[in-house]
């Protein structure tokens, strides 16, 4: 398969201490690799270098082979074809629904209102809320909110998708909502990079697992080595705080 | 009980005309208020410690000293230091503004500090660029919460305008004032009557007001 | 600027400055009176007084202090109710303080959080305890800096006093420049005693407003 994402020797700073250090990472068109870590080791930063939040200090992140440009208007290009979900809510408060999924579509992508928003709809529909196209933001859950804030993701038709702890803020019975949701990518084909706390979720829907620790990328592997089978004592000891055996 | 005064000849539309000349001088007022409240709110929110410092003991002024207070200065110091005759009227549109522009600039640095940054990284993130981002993100939810705060202004400007008959303005207070005096024979009791419906008229001004505040403020509430 | 005028001065403005002081917290103290039973009221749902507390807050929140006194002082007169200038100041600035006194406490009633009932409900304590020793004091922290942002405002309210004949700073300052015509010394004077007067609760204010995150500029 051909490769879609290629981040070389990606290093990060904030004020001298070193956050992501000589990083390098390859990702396959359709594949999903999910980063798990503990608090701190810079999995969040890690995603927000990607698409441009924070710049970087040394190294280059590639786009389907071309280097992304750090230039604030190729920027904007750039996170069109990387689309990314935060952990806190972060749709737009003024706008309802449907508004807030169409916005960046129409204003950005100079797409047309009406197909905009029969494609919102469809999007809607398939993760159960349509209903609610009209509501805004304070109406509705935390998992709800997720779930738009995926599609308003997903409609810009990202070439790859960033997922950032986007369960963490959330009631543990919102949880398989949205989870269930970024399994059905999965399962679609979708290129994904995931930063989550949740192990079991983690082995369901990673093609490849990687673990980061200090700014590093620490083991990886499959789920199944990765889960039954770590490699460096630093994996399992992180693994063994999940368990309660 | 006094009323009957109004009754009588063009009263009653002297004393509107009076309210009028409150709401005028408040109108003028809240106009500039709005208009350099906000850019001094958004110069306030560039962090400058030069802006800074001059907008802290600015608005330290505003919140210690009385309007009234300042309305003399103006009013009487203006002409005594500078040289300067201002009306009654300038004066009062000066430290009315005065004292708009600062609760103003608060305002618009509030709502600007109180806008989520993850608003702006999720608008970026979409592709929007930095002129998208403010035009149909941040902008209009600084509006929303802006609009009602403006409003409320509004009425506080009406209820301080009620001072400038200290300085010799013809508004209600003293039209009322001079209704009394011009019937003292035939209606003793007028002060009663003319002072309990001016007062019914600040309230019909005002209310309706603070009752659109209130209601924009709890509809744009996220 | 003349120091001989502002000394010749001085006796004059600090009497009036004492009056000023004197009705404006005995204004305070009874807006303070009126503001928690209303706001009891009103937390508490008591019918027909809470509605009544409304229509107060409402009628005094949308008229100026200035009208409200003039309406107190030359009119009710006229309908056999006379009262001093000096309790009418005091009454005037407790009625209108206790307008914004009544919203403030109540809002610090409100945002007492349901968890801290049900905690002290879950040790044990009967509701008369829960509300005096979890309620009450808590209320009362998270009211302080709006209940401060009142008390400037009416201290500054005080202004108006003049207004209805009180020897106020105001009313020295004007009748000395109509007088006199020292028109430096006097505003300088006035705002002088104004600062003494405010200053010190808008510093205090602001350390608050520093250690709670709350926001306290206007009324």
């Amino acid at each position: 398969m051909e490769e879609i994402l290629k981040i070389n020797n990606l290093s990060k700073k904030f004020n001298d201490i070193v956050v992501l250090d000589n990083l390098s990472l390859s990702v396959k068109k359709g594949e999903v690799v999910v980063i798990v870590g503990p608090s701190g080791c810079g999995k969040s930063t890690f995603l927000r270098c990607i698409n441009g939040l924070e710049d970087i200090d040394e190294g280059e992140v590639l786009l389907d082979g071309e280097k992304v440009s750090r230039n604030k208007k190729n920027l904007s290009k750039t996170r069109e074809r990387i689309g990314m979900v935060f952990q806190s809510y972060d749709l737009f408060p003024h706008k309802n629904i449907l508004q807030n999924i169409t916005l960046a579509p129409i204003k950005v992508k100079k797409r047309k209102k009406a197909d905009a928003e029969e494609e919102a709809l469809k999007l809607l529909d398939r993760v159960g809320l349509l209903s609610k196209k009209d509501s805004y933001p304070r109406q509705l859950s935390g998992g709800q909110k997720q779930r738009v804030a995926i599609i308003r993701a997903l409609i810009m038709h990202p070439e790859v998708l960033l997922l950032d702890e986007i369960t963490a803020a959330l009631d543990p019975e919102m949880v398989r909502e949205v989870l269930d949701v970024v399994l059905s990518l999965a399962k679609e084909g979708r290129t994904m990079l995931i930063v989550t706390h949740e192990m079991a979720f983690a082995r369901a829907v990673a093609d490849r697992l990687i673990f980061l620790e200090g700014g590093k990328i620490v083991e990886e592997g499959s789920p199944a080595e990765f889960f039954d089978n770590p490699k460096t004592e630093r994996l399992k000891s992180f693994l063994q705080t999940f368990s309660y055996e | 009980m006094g009323f009957e005064v109004l009754l009588k000849g063009n009263n009653f539309i002297r004393l509107l005309g009076g309210l009028g000349v409150a709401l005028y001088i408040s109108l003028i007022s809240v106009a500039i208020s709005i208009v350099f409240g906000i850019i001094l709110g958004a110069l306030m929110s560039l962090k400058n410690p030069v802006i800074n410092a001059f907008s802290r003991v600015y608005l330290e002024i505003v919140r210690i000293m009385p309007q009234m207070v300042l309305l003399f200065i103006v009013y009487f110091g203006a002409t005594k230091v500078l040289g300067i005759n201002l009306s009654a009227e300038v004066s009062a549109v000066i430290v009315f503004s005065f004292w708009g522009i600062a609760e103003m600039s608060d305002l618009v640095r509030g709502a600007l500090s109180g806008i989520d940054r993850i608003q702006y990284e999720s608008s970026m993130a979409l592709g929007m660029n930095t002129m998208q981002t403010y035009i149909h993100v941040i902008i209009p939810q600084i509006i929303r919460r802006l609009i009602p705060l403006s409003i409320n202004l509004i009425t506080r400007m009406i209820k301080t305008t009620s001072l400038v008959m200290m300085i010799g303005i013809v508004e209600v207070l003293k039209v009322g004032q001079q209704i009394i005096e011009a019937n003292r024979k035939s209606s003793p009791n007028a002060a009663f009557g003319v002072f309990a419906t001016i007062f019914l008229l600040y309230f019909l001004a005002c209310y309706p007001i603070s009752v659109l505040s209130k209601y924009l403020e709890k509809k744009w509430e996220n | 600027m003349n120091f001989e005028i502002i000394k010749e001065y001085m006796p004059l403005y600090i009497k009036a400055f004492m009056l000023t002081i004197r009705i404006g917290w005995m204004g305070i103290a009874l807006s303070f009176v009126i503001g928690v039973i209303s706001a009891f009221i009103m937390h508490f749902k008591i019918p027909i007084a809470s509605k009544a507390v409304k229509v107060y807050i409402e009628i005094f929140r949308n008229t100026p202090l200035l009208v409200q006194l003039f309406f107190v002082y030359f009119g009710l007169p006229k309908i056999g109710i006379r009262i001093s200038a000096e309790a009418c100041g005091v009454i005037g600035l407790g009625l209108l303080g206790g307008s914004y006194m009544a919203e403030s406490i109540r809002s610090g009633l409100g945002a007492v959080k349901v968890s801290q009932t049900e905690g002290a409900l879950a040790l044990g304590m009967t509701k008369g305890q829960l509300f005096r020793s979890v309620i009450l004091p808590q209320a009362f922290t998270l009211s302080v800096p709006a209940v401060i942002a009142n008390v400037i405002f009416l201290l500054k309210e005080t202004s108006v006093f003049s207004a209805i004949s009180l020897m106020d700073l105001m009313f020295t300052a004007k009748d000395l420049i109509g007088l006199y015509y020292n028109t430096t010394e006097c505003l300088f004077m006035l705002v002088f005693f104004y600062i003494i007067m405010l200053l010190p609760v808008s510093v205090i204010g602001s350390i608050i407003e520093k250690k709670t995150g709350f926001k306290m500029f206007g009324e």
